[in-house]
């Protein structure tokens, strides 16, 4: 009994010194941090740099045609209204171009003859792309949807507004204001997380060209 | 009794008003250092957008809480409550006034100046009690009632600490305890109660509300403990009071263990700011570094440790006192040069 | 300035309170009283609710309320189509996102019968794992804070950053992933991304290590959660307690290891059991899972192989399921998450069940709290690592 207790009063100084030492190291931990280089960026006056927001989904956008970057690749089909679950986007399509009354004349002139008569047809392109940020849950579902893979994500992280409609994107005057800056970048398709979906199949031939980098 | 002259009361007059410029000076300082400290810690900058390096933004934090509306709780008792605020800084500026900061910069000098300082800093236990009491929130309530069972058995080692020193140096004149402590750290009271520090200091830092013991606030429990309910200006007192406090032990600290203004060379009250600030460090080092410790743990800590240990180290001064006090042995050190 | 009330005033009808604390049965003891904990309350992560019916600081009584951010996740699944509904899985626990766009693909695939090939299994494998060394970064940080350390949870977010980096370079978002597809995966990875995962690995060992002296050997930490809120076996059965809570009561359960999906049968990894039950038991098995999770990384990477990550032809956004029921379930931070679907063979799902496990862990903190102090409370609160986003769905 004696021996037993002698043993736990032992144990108990042991402990006791060993819980002030953990102290003493827990300390020493955060003075050594305190010392150590700040990792944080000071936003607005520094930014991540740039590879970091390179996958970033930011809102998405438009991918401008090969041949004129600020017209969008768009067909107006509405597959990517119809896939979004949050119901964001609203595609109003182009309608056909009004014909003059001289133009018409002559259509209905030709029709009467018999000719088979080819009115001029809307454009493909969409007249109105709008998107509202707000909505947005960033699931790629209409990416995914494109057919002509004209949708990608933007990589914009630092979004800030006043008021909920500086988040109701257009679109098309968008893309027509990066394609002016940069007509190659607003009509690129883009790897990775941001970009279309035909570009995994792309990726899959890349990365099979890359295996033995990757099996490494 | 002696009847105060004019050149005595236009003294203190003056020197209160140097000690409330000094404890706001100071509070804006410590909030800074205390959030630098906090910043580096967690390797981010801490403020740094207002004024050089971030020391302007207390004072735009203060201008914050100047300008916020004062509320009221319903059904909260007015009186009361806006007492609470006001008695927890009431006591702060009367504990500065005898505090040798050097022989020069000494508000008031009385002989019993130890005795002053604990008596006044129990106001703040009050103040707390009034502040959760009145304010009709239950984790106010809740905040005041452990802070003050915890500041209350607290004061008991915190006491025994004092009294060791007391008994060693054979006054209760702060100034007098600085004159006989040297420049040199070996020359310092703490050399000799290296352990009535340790109790002063941990019973300080409870005394004081700061963490690991800030139980009357322990925001992730309480929310805020006993200023849940404070807002704008009475919050901001409580924060004044709460860094006046901190400056207050820390300085007694220093006037008891660690030498004031004495230095090894120059003597004079940067000594005695550099080594208060230097406790002050440490104990925002230790608030940023470990978790709140449970009510009872605290409450086993003073009852089990810290008072016994106290007791022990008062009892033992007291002896060797006695001991070296006796004719024979007393001629014995002398002999030796060592007294 | 003052409104003095009269005590019969018409405005205490106001503050007697709304159903739960009008409707709370207090014990037999004398002189207790109420306190709402929450729903705004710093350590109930979110909008949890407690009644708790206090002797001192002693609890009598505590009753959970739940539904402050019920989102009818499942209600939901009914109106969307099967592509559109992984985007609801990553905002059901937030924190462990991946594994819950695990369970509904693998729900969704498993009544379909797709095919999944094999890089997109791996990459699910590695895609979940991060995710659960972030979950259990800021579970552990969050606990942390809970006691009243402020600083670890910052050194904790510190490492989570690279962990994010590293999942945003899969599936291109930080928190709320949408990076499952049925029969795959939504993207590749770009060849870099091993390179800066096999970077990662020792770095976090590393950490691991300095987040055991800092915190797990402080003395001050182990006592406040040693011995405290002790769940036994028997109790995690009656509660359904899955996960990290049920590890720490000795019961080496993983639906990793007991149901194994995907390729988790091709990976060494240990369960983590402690058997004291206590708080400290918990938390020790969400570092330990870290390290085990690491290890499982290093394996995935070392073992993946190229190849494609979707079907030849992936599936639409509005596939349709064939008609039948289906039940998957993985292990995610908090426990096993189940999901259960319906469909009739129609557009959307008939009926998805959502099987949460911080539900079930919560359900034992009733229990658990009676007789403890409110610090303690806290403390028990914070072991169950709950996500009310999960446990209200």
């Amino acid at each position: 009994m004696g021996h037993f207790m002698i043993q736990r009063s032992i144990n108990y100084v042991i402990n006791l010194v060993k819980g002030l030492w953990s102290l003493i190291i827990g300390l020493s931990i955060t003075g050594e941090f305190f010392v150590r280089r700040k990792v944080t960026v000071h936003y607005p006056r520094q930014v991540v740099p740039k590879e970091a927001s390179e996958s970033f989904r930011g809102p998405i956008e438009l991918v401008g045609s090969v041949k004129d970057p600020s017209v969008p690749r768009c067909i107006s089909c509405m597959m990517c209204v119809t896939a979004c679950p949050s119901g964001c986007i609203k595609v109003v399509k182009n309608k056909a171009p009004k014909l003059t009354p001289e133009e018409e004349a002559r259509y209905a002139e030709a029709e009467a003859r018999g000719e088979k008569v080819k009115r001029p047809s809307a454009p493909k392109n969409p007249a109105v792309y709008e998107y509202d940020f707000t909505y947005c849950s960033l699931c790629a579902c209409c990416i995914e949807a494109c057919p002509v893979d004209s949708i990608r994500f933007s990589n914009e992280l630092y979004l800030a507004g006043t008021s909920r409609d500086d988040f109701k994107y257009d679109l098309i005057s968008r893309l027509e204001r990066k394609a002016k800056e940069d007509p190659k970048a607003a009509s690129e398709l883009l790897p990775g997380p941001r970009g279309p979906k035909k570009m995994v199949a792309a990726e899959a031939a890349a990365s099979s060209e890359n295996a033995s980098e990757v099996s490494a | 009794m002696e009847i105060l002259s004019f050149w005595t009361i236009v003294q203190l007059v003056l020197a209160l008003v140097a000690i409330l410029i000094f404890i706001s000076g100071n509070a804006i300082i410590l909030v800074w250092m205390e959030r630098k400290i906090a910043g580096y810690i967690q390797r981010r900058p801490g403020p740094v957008e207002v004024g050089p390096e971030g020391i302007l933004q207390c004072v735009a934090d203060a201008v914050k809480l100047l300008s916020k509306q004062i509320l009221k709780p319903t059904h909260a008792d007015s009186l009361l409550y806006w007492l609470g605020p006001i008695l927890i800084f009431f006591a702060v500026p009367l504990i500065f006034m005898v505090i040798p900061f050097s022989p020069f910069f000494t508000a008031y000098e009385v002989d019993l100046g130890i005795l002053l300082i604990l008596a006044f800093s129990g106001i703040n236990v009050l103040s707390v009690l009034v502040a959760g009491w009145s304010s009709n929130n239950k984790y106010s309530l809740y905040g005041a009632a452990r802070s003050v069972s915890m500041s209350v058995s607290f004061e008991i080692p915190l006491l025994l600490a004092v009294l060791a020193i007391a008994f060693q140096t054979g006054t209760l004149n702060l100034s007098t305890i600085v004159a006989k402590q040297g420049g040199w750290p070996w020359q310092w009271n703490i050399f000799v109660q290296p352990l009535a520090f340790f109790i002063y200091f941990v019973c300080a830092m409870a005394e004081t509300n700061r963490a690991p013991f800030d139980l009357g606030e322990s925001e992730s429990e309480l929310t805020a403990g006993f200023h849940t309910e404070y807002s704008g200006m009475g919050f901001a007192l409580f924060f004044l009071a709460e860094y006046a406090n901190m400056v207050v032990v820390c300085c007694v600290a220093t006037a008891l263990f660690l030498g004031g203004w004495n230095g090894p060379f120059l003597d004079g009250f940067w000594w005695f700011l550099a080594k208060a600030y230097g406790l002050l460090i440490v104990m925002m080092w230790i608030r940023w570094t470990y978790p709140r410790m449970r009510f009872d743990m605290i409450l086993n800590l003073n009852w089990k440790w810290l008072l016994p240990l106290g007791a022990l180290n008062l009892l033992g001064t007291a002896f060797v006192l006695k001991l070296i006090e006796t004719p024979c042995i007393k001629e014995f050190l002398e002999g030796w040069g060592i007294l | 300035m003052s409104q003095l009330m009269h005590p019969d005033s018409s405005l205490f009808d106001d503050v007697r309170g709304d159903f739960y604390t009008v409707n709370f049965e207090k014990g037999s003891r004398e002189n207790t009283f109420i306190l709402n904990l929450g729903p705004q309350h710093p350590s109930t992560h979110g909008v949890l609710r407690v009644l708790l019916e206090l002797d001192g600081e002693y609890i009598m009584r505590a009753e959970p309320v739940l539904g402050y951010l019920h989102r009818m996740h499942e209600k939901m699944g009914e109106i969307k189509t099967t592509g559109q509904y992984m985007n609801n899985m990553g905002r059901v626990d937030y924190l462990h996102a991946m594994a819950w766009n695990w369970a509904w693909a693998g729900a969704a695939e498993r009544l379909g019968g797709i095919e999944v090939p094999e890089r997109a299994e791996y990459l699910r494998v590695i895609a979940t794992e991060l995710n659960r060394i972030a979950s259990h970064q800021v579970g552990w940080g969050a606990y942390i804070l809970d006691l009243g350390a402020f600083t670890p949870i910052l050194y904790a977010f510190e490492d989570r950053e690279f962990v994010l980096d590293l999942l945003q370079m899969m599936s291109g978002s930080r928190l709320t992933f949408s990076y499952f597809r049925l029969g795959g995966v939504a993207s590749d990875v770009p060849p870099r991304f091993f390179e800066k995962l096999r970077e990662f690995i020792p770095y976090m060992r590393e950490r691991l290590k300095m987040y055991h002296k800092l915190v797990s050997g402080n003395m001050i930490f182990k006592e406040r959660v040693e011995g405290i809120g002790i769940i036994d076996r028997e109790m995690c059965d009656r509660y359904g307690a899955t996960g990290p809570v049920s590890r720490g009561s000795g019961i080496a359960h993983d639906t990793r290891r007991a149901e194994p999906y995907s390729v988790y049968d091709r990976f060494d990894f240990k369960i983590p059991v402690y058997h004291e039950g206590c708080c400290l038991a918990r938390t020790l098995v969400r570092l330990d899972e870290i390290a085990e999770s690491l290890n499982i990384l290093e394996q995935a990477a070392n073992q993946i192989q190229p190849g494609p990550v979707q079907p030849d032809k992936p599936l639409k956004v509005g596939y349709k399921l064939p008609a039948g029921e289906a039940y998957f379930a993985c292990e995610g931070g908090r426990g096993k998450i189940g999901v259960w679907v319906a469909s009739d063979g129609g557009k959307n799902p008939y009926r998805i069940k959502l099987r949460a496990p911080g539900f079930s862990n919560l359900s034992l903190f009733a229990e658990l709290a009676k007789g403890t102090m409110i610090a303690d409370a806290i403390a028990i609160l914070g072991s169950l690592d709950l996500v009310i986003p999960e446990v209200d769905r």
